[in-house]
């Protein structure tokens, strides 16, 4: 273990941490500011440094503000070392599904000026993958991680003494674990595919031959469905119903409590974002950018090279990267404004009775293609 | 009675929910474009710096009109007292002095007090005065105070608002 790769490991962290704790808070002016538009309001922007407004998004900073000052409430019945819990494990696992995913190819300090004639994985004394854990078992660690969840869900509503709360917290159990069923069911055709569990090789896979969507579109609207409803967010947003049980299984939690609650169901949005990218769009794949530079290939020639070096290969790809993860972002805002919640019932029925056997089916018929094919 | 709830007729199509929800999000997307991007189709209007006109008969807060020398119009008929449906106009008549030109003529209000908390807004008192003593043309709202009693407006305060154009005179409606 050399101190460049420990070095290297804790600035990725560094980056990650901000990119995602700047990303959700940036996700609570994202989702009000959208919907203003997708709804034809004008939305927050009353907030403002004088006569600066920055289009509501100082309404970001007071929302931080207040949720730091505000009075943390305890019930007075409640178990107060779980209700102090509930909020952490919910958010832990939303943080540390980022650990695994690579955001970039390998990037390698001593030579960033030249041309890269490795490939975009290799190694090397100065060479560092744009991952903070490379990991064999990377596809189970976020399904792990996934399942997880649930936890603090149900200890939320279980602590608070409220039974609001508990009839929540049921509703997101119950719905959570029906759907990480189909999650990872869906993602079992892109194994079967992509013949590995490591990410960053799912997303080489796709980088030499075609983008997961072109193979597995069925997996793709499987996992979105199955990740937004496991997000607990419209169209699946049963935990919580103001007309039925508030605000659900964290109806008794204020100040940053809540706002880890809050900012950890913002955040699911970007991790589900940077999954669907991972394996479906290719993670940070660019079309005809390889790690050498520009390509234009016909089938049985190269047309068209231009070689760039390095250091500009991995800036655009990362770029890349952030541009599919804004649009899977920008979908989920779209559909979440779309549409009307489902009722329990139908909830379940999607779940158990179309969704997961579609996952199953993909299955085999992925299973039978490869089989024949080999 | 029994009776059917009829379900709205779906085909295979619209049933399978995922064409119709791109259809949905087309729809959704076509909002936000046009308002990001081109005329914005909101209808907010930022209230306490843009207001929208009032139309010219809008119901105010009501006033008492003035004569030509100052003095009330109302003549203390006890009109609009009675045709107000909330009770809210509490009206004390009284003589002119004999030496007034007006005495053995006219009442005039002593006190003239309405209560803007209890006042609907109807209007029946300004049909009713045959004077056009008293009026709701001023287009204001009560201000917000901070005990009940100071929405309780008496005579003179009520005097001294004018309508929208300034006026606090009226003609007399008996004088052509």
């Amino acid at each position: 273990m050399t101190a460049f790769f420990i070095w290297t490991t804790v600035l990725k962290i560094a980056a990650f941490v901000l990119f995602i704790l700047t990303g959700g808070a940036l996700m609570v002016w994202v989702e009000r500011r959208l919907s203003a538009m997708m709804q034809d309001r004008i939305g927050p922007q009353r907030a403002n440094l004088g006569r600066f407004r920055l289009w509501g998004l100082i309404h970001v900073v007071a929302d931080g503000l207040k949720m730091m000052v505000k009075e943390d409430f305890i019930p007075r019945r409640a178990d107060r070392l779980l209700h102090a819990l509930a909020p952490i494990l919910a958010f832990f696992p939303v943080v540390v599904t980022f650990a695994v995913v690579p955001f970039g190819p390998t990037l390698d300090f001593a030579h960033l000026g030249a041309v890269n004639h490795q490939g975009p994985l290799f190694s090397g004394p100065w060479a560092t993958t744009l991952q903070v854990a490379t990991i064999d078992v990377g596809l189970l660690f976020v399904l792990a991680l996934a399942g997880t969840g649930v936890v603090g869900a149900v200890l939320a509503g279980a602590a608070s003494d409220n039974r609001f709360s508990l009839l929540g917290s049921l509703r997101a159990a119950s719905q959570m674990i029906s759907y990480e069923v189909t999650l990872g069911a869906s993602l079992v055709g892109c194994i079967l595919v992509f013949g590995t569990l490591r990410i960053e090789q799912m997303v080489l896979w796709q980088h030499e031959h075609v983008w997961g969507i072109v193979v597995q579109p069925l997996a793709f609207l499987l996992f979105l469905v199955a990740g937004i409803a496991e997000s607990k967010r419209v169209p699946f947003d049963l935990p919580e119903g103001e007309s039925e049980i508030v605000a659900g299984y964290f109806l008794e939690y204020s100040g940053m409590k809540f706002a880890m609650f809050y900012l950890g169901e913002l955040m699911e949005i970007v991790v589900l974002a940077i999954l669907l990218t991972v394996f479906f769009l290719g993670g940070w794949d660019v079309p005809f950018l390889y790690a050498d530079g520009l390509h234009v290939d016909l089938p049985f020639r190269e047309v068209w090279v231009w070689s760039w070096p390095h250091g500009v290969v991995v800036l655009v790809q990362l770029f890349g990267f952030t541009v599919k993860v804004g649009a899977m972002v920008f979908l989920q805002m779209a559909l979440r404004w779309t549409l009307p919640r489902f009722r329990y019932d139908q909830l379940m029925d999607l779940g158990w009775k179309v969704l997961l056997p579609l996952a199953l089916g993909n299955i085999a018929v992925t299973a039978v293609v490869l089989a024949a094919l080999r | 009675m029994p009776y059917v709830v009829r379900r709205p007729d779906r085909n295979l199509w619209e049933q399978s929910y995922v064409p119709e929800t791109v259809r949905g999000l087309g729809v959704t997307l076509r909002h936000f474009f046009r308002n990001v991007f081109g005329r914005r189709d909101t209808v907010t209007l930022l209230y306490p710096e843009r207001r929208r006109p009032y139309p010219p008969r809008f119901r105010g807060l009501h006033r008492l009109t003035q004569r030509d020398d100052g003095a009330p119009r109302c003549t203390a008929c006890m009109c609009c007292q009675t045709a107000c449906p909330a009770e809210c106009i509490h009206i004390v008549a009284g003589e002119y002095p004999p030496e007034h030109p007006l005495a053995h003529v006219e009442k005039y209000p002593v006190e003239f007090w309405i209560d803007e908390l209890r006042c609907v807004s109807c209007g029946l008192c300004v049909e009713a005065c045959p004077c056009d003593a008293i009026r709701m043309d001023t287009g204001l709202h009560p201000r917000p105070v901070e005990a009940r009693s100071h929405l309780i407006y008496e005579r003179n305060l009520l005097l001294s608002i004018s309508d929208t154009a300034g006026n606090v005179h009226t003609a007399n409606p008996r004088k052509k």
